[in-house]
């Protein structure tokens, strides 16, 4: 049994025959080659799977490709498209990481970097205690979570001096 | 070679202590890095693997033909198929008459914890196999668990092996000075029990394994998320019984490893002999499951601890007996990690006379081994816990109890009479530090306040030392030293290829900015390569804070061997003394006379083209390390938190903290606050809310991150860190390791905090996690005590 799904992902429409229990997660990775995004928990807790879905950050490891069917998925590796304007270099939120040194072994970073664009849509004034809760979907056992907030804080500045 | 280290000691470039961004980074944060899941090969097969519903069992029969022939599965195999053709999972400690426990690759008719791999199945997809996995069908007949070390301990336990009479695995004992005059002449003597939970290590990676097998080549590529290339290696090829050359392992981008990946795995050894029976590549990615179940886990031990002391606060002696949870079988440090307990028992106090007694114990649970500190978290728990009983019982400042036990700044290298020695330390300054930081006479005068208040605060203090940089060969089961070959290349690009295998420690960058440093030259100039056994020289790998302080150096010394050819060559074609030039700016010149220059590239062509030649001097630019260290290092450091406890409810909330480490010289502060923050908030962890919880049926409990908490980002508020920089003279660039200093400084502060706290309910001891349900009901109980 198949079913068949079309979806944009990272600007790029895909038309594909997937089985109805295939993840989405799987389906980026495996079917569409974006390994960007990670698996760690398969429970919804740890966040490495984060993606945006329509401009929300969801959990691709308990979505199934099927339900994602007609909507706009955006991974890491099609952000730098969402935060600059030629769609070259990096997102200001991936320069805040780079700048703050906000991961170390990189597993939670692209989980963790699209809910902190998501936050930032949402919210371009964090306080915080903002961003610590936005993030508390998204594990890391790395950093201790200090240099993310930094990490966050840098992308804000960043992005409101860019709108002016 | 002597003028050119105090040339380097005073370098001209300064890329040693720069907070330079990482150069691992760009490929991290635009998810382009390779981890082992991201690896696909044509042809590749995934491997699924049955486990072991029950804690003790037998086998009877497995019937494995419904998998056989489910749609896309090519193989099915049992303990039976890697019977003789597999060697067990391998154990490098040894403990003087140590029971054994060896695992094989795949259970033999019998289990011993719940998640032991009981069979296999290979299919062509990823859910083809674990859809298979369902139709195996296995016949058990459950034996009774062993689940309480103590209750194992007890005549009459059912025992896991037949061929053992019981379940202690060995008795190890260490003892300096005279444990019994001390306690004899003390004033007061202090009991108290500690129980240093199991923890679940959790990398946010699972473990994954994928292996390809060239026949014609007669070469097995594995790749593997491990901390240890080089020792897997040698394991694998042991285990499949091939030529250590017949392998390669390859070490992908790793998500995390904290001590779970310093090991050699069954599935290390099952994957590459499917890939070699089936002659395609076969992959295999652990479920978050099967990594809480099956992965090693840390700390599990029972500590009764008693020591014996004058009224004014100075510590005579310190007896600590240890129940240490091995699990059911020895993974590959399993038996020595509780031994470092014993080996830092002293903490950074002078204590006279020391006993240590430790009994390893097995039961049906998964094994404990080397995680984030292994054994010394545990023994500076118990260390500073002790001092805060001192403290308490002689109602004086836990600030001042510490003070008063430190050894003199006269007495280092200082020898502890558990038989090692403190390389180098300042004590009392990390503490002043962190005092005056956490600006800690204004917190007792506010404790004291809010106390009139009703509230309940809490102020916590530990001082710690902890042993790194592992560590001299003598004292290490497979060697300490570790490897590293510099090779600059024709174009003047430096490679640095290292024995280290860091997998988030950022050593891409901090050895880079050695290279820049020796060599005159920008970091974006010097390449740092790392896991893979086919490139880099046979290397020990990355664990025990060892990746700078001893990985490092042998980059420095081939550095410093290359600079000293280089010098070599530039003084030939200079006509100047090789040990009056400097290096710096990509130019190699005369120290006395500027002018007289020639570019760095310029010098490494002459090298590579050998058309003239300094005397007695071989063409090329390429020099190997194996750096042996004489010792271990010693970091050190002073924690101070603050804590307030909600009188309703009894959740914990950390309100401050403070951190002061001294890690000795820094190569890049950025790094050293990341492994600094990331190793409280694992301590915080320990001290709040993680416990990997076994039932009385060996069942884990807590076996997805659904039911064992990590903490997360909204749970810690900010931390305050600073440094005291102590040089360590065990190694020439003064470095000591900081990667487990977090996890050993602060679980004690919290635990220290959250007593404290509730020591106006009369409550002297309260063991981890401080869950919300035990805190209230210390206070219940403490309330009604005082009505």
């Amino acid at each position: 049994m198949s079913a068949q799904i079309q979806v944009q992902v990272n600007g790029k429409s895909h038309d594909s025959e997937v089985e109805p229990r295939l993840l989405l997660v799987h389906y980026l990775r495996d079917v569409l080659g974006l390994t960007g995004t990670h698996v760690g928990c398969e429970t919804s807790i740890c966040g490495a799977c984060t993606v945006l879905l329509d401009g929300k950050a969801v959990k691709s490891c308990t979505l199934l490709a099927v339900q994602a069917s007609g909507s706009e998925i955006t991974t890491i590796e099609g952000l730098s498209a969402l935060g600059t304007s030629n769609g070259n270099g990096l997102h200001p939120v991936q320069e805040g990481f780079w700048e703050k040194h906000g991961l170390q072994c990189g597993y939670c970073t692209p989980g963790m970097i699209l809910t902190s664009v998501e936050l930032l849509q949402r919210n371009p004034n964090p306080t915080q205690t903002d961003i610590r809760h936005a993030i508390s979907g998204n594990l890391c056992r790395c950093t201790g979570y200090q240099h993310i907030v930094q990490a966050v804080e840098y992308a804000a500045k960043k992005m409101k001096s860019k709108k002016r | 070679m002597a003028t050119a280290t105090r040339q380097v000691a005073k370098p001209s470039t300064h890329q040693i202590g720069k907070p330079l961004k990482r150069k691992e980074d760009p490929r991290l944060i635009q998810g382009l890095a390779h981890y082992v899941d991201d690896i696909v090969l044509p042809g590749m097969q995934y491997a699924a693997i049955l486990r072991s519903p029950y804690a003790h069992a037998k086998i009877r029969s497995i019937d494995v033909s419904k998998a056989q022939a489910a749609p896309g599965v090519s193989l099915v195999i049992t303990g039976a198929d890697v019977r003789g053709s597999l060697g067990i999972v391998p154990c490098a400690a040894q403990i003087p008459d140590m029971k054994s426990a060896p695992r094989p690759a795949l259970a033999q008719d019998r289990v011993r914890f719940v998640g032991e791999g009981v069979a296999l199945v290979v299919a062509t997809g990823r859910y083809a196999a674990r859809d298979a996995v369902d139709l195996i069908e296995v016949d058990y007949e459950p034996l009774t668990p062993v689940v309480d070390p103590e209750k194992a301990m007890e005549k009459g336990s059912p025992v896991l092996y037949d061929e053992h009479k019981d379940n202690v695995a060995y008795r190890w004992e260490l003892e300096g000075g005279d444990v019994k005059a001390a306690f004899k002449k003390a004033d007061k003597v202090v009991k108290q029990r500690l129980v240093n939970q199991r923890l679940i290590p959790a990398a946010m990676e699972p473990r994954g394994v994928v292996a390809e097998y060239k026949p014609g080549e007669r070469l097995l590529t594995v790749w593997s998320s491990t901390q240890i290339p080089h020792l897997l290696r040698t394991q694998i090829a042991a285990m499949l019984d091939v030529p250590e050359f017949s392998v390669r392992v390859i070490t992908p981008e790793v998500g995390g490893g904290f001590g779970s990946k310093l090991n050699v795995y069954a599935e290390e050894g099952l994957i590459g002999y499917l890939a070699m029976r089936l002659g395609t590549p076969v992959k295999w990615i652990e479920s978050r499951r099967e990594n809480f179940q099956t992965t090693i886990h840390g700390r599990d031990q029972i500590d009764d601890v008693e020591v014996a002391f004058k009224k004014d606060g100075t510590i005579l002696g310190l007896r600590v007996h240890v129940i240490a949870d091995l699990g059911a079988y020895y993974q590959l440090l399993t038996p020595l990690i509780p031994t470092l307990t014993g080996l830092m028992a002293s903490g950074c106090y002078k204590i006279p006379a020391i006993r240590v007694e430790i009994v390893g114990v097995l039961t049906n649970k998964m094994s404990t081994d080397a995680y984030r500190g292994a054994g010394r978290p545990e023994a500076t728990y118990l260390v500073e816990r002790t001092l805060d009983l001192v403290a308490a019982e002689l109602k004086k400042d836990p600030a001042d109890v510490r003070r008063k036990n430190f050894p003199k700044l006269s007495e280092f290298p200082y020898a502890t009479p558990t038989g090692v020695i403190y390389d180098s330390a300042n004590y009392p300054r990390s503490l002043d530090l962190a005092l005056k930081l956490a600006d800690y006479k204004k917190l007792r005068q506010e404790q004291a306040k809010a106390r009139k208040e009703g509230r309940v605060m809490g102020i916590g203090l530990s001082t710690y030392v902890e042993i790194c940089a592992m560590g001299p060969s003598s004292a290490m089961p497979a060697g300490g030293w570790e490897s590293a070959t510099v090779r600059i290349e024709p174009s003047g690009m430096v490679n640095i290829m290292t024995g280290s295998s860091p997998h988030g420690q950022g050593q891409e960058t901090s050895f880079a900015q050695i290279g820049a440093e020796i060599l005159g030259l920008e970091p974006d100039d010097v390449n740092v390569i790392h896991g893979d056994t086919s490139i880099v020289p046979y290397g020990i790998g990355t664990f025990g804070s060892r990746a700078t302080a001893v990985g490092g150096t042998a980059v420095y010394k081939s550095l410093m061997k290359l600079r000293e050819k280089l010098a070599t060559f530039a003084g030939f074609l200079l006509e100047e003394n090789p040990s009056k030039l400097v290096f710096e700016n990509m130019k190699i010149y005369s120290k006395s006379q500027p002018k007289k220059s020639i570019g760095f590239g310029e010098v490494v062509a002459a090298a590579y083209t050998a058309k003239k030649l300094p005397p007695n001097m071989e063409p090329g630019l390429d020099a190997t390390t194996f750096f042996e260290p004489t010792n271990f290092t010693f970091p050190f450091g002073a924690h101070i938190c603050v804590v307030e406890i909600d009188k309703d409810t009894g959740d914990v909330h950390l309100t401050k903290y403070v951190a002061v480490d001294d890690c000795g010289n820094v190569l890049n502060p950025l790094l050293v606050d990341g492994q600094v923050h990331g190793g409280i908030v694992q301590s915080f962890g320990q001290a709040m809310m993680e416990e990997a919880v076994y039932d009385e049926q060996g069942q884990l409990i807590t076996g997805e991150l659904t039911d064992y908490a990590i903490p997360r980002a909204a749970d810690m508020p900010w931390m305050e860190t600073d440094r005291t920089v102590t040089p360590s003279p065990v190694n020439p660039m003064g470095v000591k390791g900081v990667g487990e200093a977090g996890t050993i400084g602060a679980t004690p502060a919290l635990a220290n905090a959250v007593v404290d706290a509730l020591s106006p309910f009369g409550v002297r001891h309260v063991d981890m996690p401080f869950k919300r349900e035990r805190i209230w009901k210390l206070m219940q109980k403490g309330s009604r005590r005082a009505k």
